[in-house]
């Protein structure tokens, strides 16, 4: 094991400090200049493997992904992909960061009022800077799907509202069947950890989540039991990536 | 007496057709995914398509949540 930069490294926290960060691409660079040189896309491939040996980092380095929704399931799920070091991800959400979203959403206070696809891609790139991103601020529609999800193998379905999730699913498992799509239903409220599952729904058609904890109108999605559905997700593409995802 | 397997649970439904079916279970229909027999059976379909004898059917139900 080797030292620990990251923990060496004295980090100042202040107010002042967080709200202006978001404004710089790589603050971090800043910060870590007296440290070491801004790594390279050949070492940080190297720091990858690794971790996770070259024949699985190969896989999932050319691997994309398109995670549909931008909010508690889809900026954990990219998150998830990308410390990995996926080699590409298609960001894809027509809405803007709130704060209401903080409480579960991967964004800092600097992103609000910010298209999500943007201000996630910021984030990512501040720890995989080499990372491969499209991004997307449109609503996806029966129209537009056919188009926008075309070039994609592998699909999240990482909506919020249950008549977005079956328009999506409906129409991804029609046109595209030959396609891999995870989706989730059911992550609202804390406890019970183990009711979240990744289900096998069709040969390419998986649903993680308990199926049946509703969000209220008034809340009741909440971080931790967001976050493990969003690592089924993220977990359940990973295998398909590195286990081959011929069925 | 004519079973269709529908979410693991043998249900006398066969001769029915799909959109029958949901609406005598009271299903909101635009929260759906149906597959039949491990495929999916498209929206369009569902006043048409007639549940068999020895159909297997899994009928997603979203819930809100993301």
């Amino acid at each position: 094991m080797g030292v620990d930069r990251e923990s060496a490294r004295t980090i100042q926290n202040s107010p002042d400090r967080e709200s202006t960060r978001g404004l710089q691409d790589f603050p971090e660079r800043e910060n870590s200049k007296p440290m070491q040189d801004f790594p390279d896309r050949e070492t940080i491939r190297a720091a990858l493997e690794l971790r996770h040996t070259k024949p699985v980092q190969n896989k999932i380095c050319a691997a994309r992904v398109a995670v549909c929704g931008l909010g508690g399931l889809g900026s954990n799920i990219a998150i998830a992909l990308a410390r990995c070091g996926i080699g590409g991800l298609h960001l894809i959400d027509f809405d803007r960061v709130d704060l209401t979203n903080l409480n579960r959403q991967q964004y800092p206070i600097s992103a609000l009022g910010r298209p999500k696809p943007e201000a996630l891609r910021d984030e990512l790139l501040r720890f995989h800077p080499y990372l491969d991103i499209q991004t997307s601020f449109v609503k996806l529609t029966v129209e537009n799907i056919p188009e926008l999800l075309k070039d994609e193998l592998f699909i999240c379905e990482a909506f919020d509202r249950p008549e977005q999730k079956a328009m999506l699913t409906n129409c991804v498992l029609t046109c595209f069947p030959e396609k891999y799509l995870v989706g989730a239903s059911g992550m609202a409220g804390f406890g019970e950890s183990n009711s979240i599952r990744t289900r096998k729904i069709l040969p390419h058609y998986y649903l993680c989540g308990d199926e049946v904890s509703e969000s209220a109108e008034n809340g009741g999605l909440m971080a931790p039991r967001v976050m493990l559905c969003a690592a089924h997700q993220a977990n359940k593409i990973l295998e398909l990536i590195i286990e081959g995802s011929g069925t | 007496m004519h079973m269709v397997k529908i979410n693991g649970t043998p249900e006398n439904a066969a001769g029915l057709s799909v959109l029958e079916y949901l609406e005598r279970e009271g299903y909101v229909l635009d929260r759906l995914v149906v597959e039949c027999n491990e495929q999916i059976v498209p929206k369009s379909d569902y006043a048409q398509r007639l549940l068999a004898d020895g159909d297997v059917v899994e009928i997603v139900s979203f819930v809100g949540g993301g």
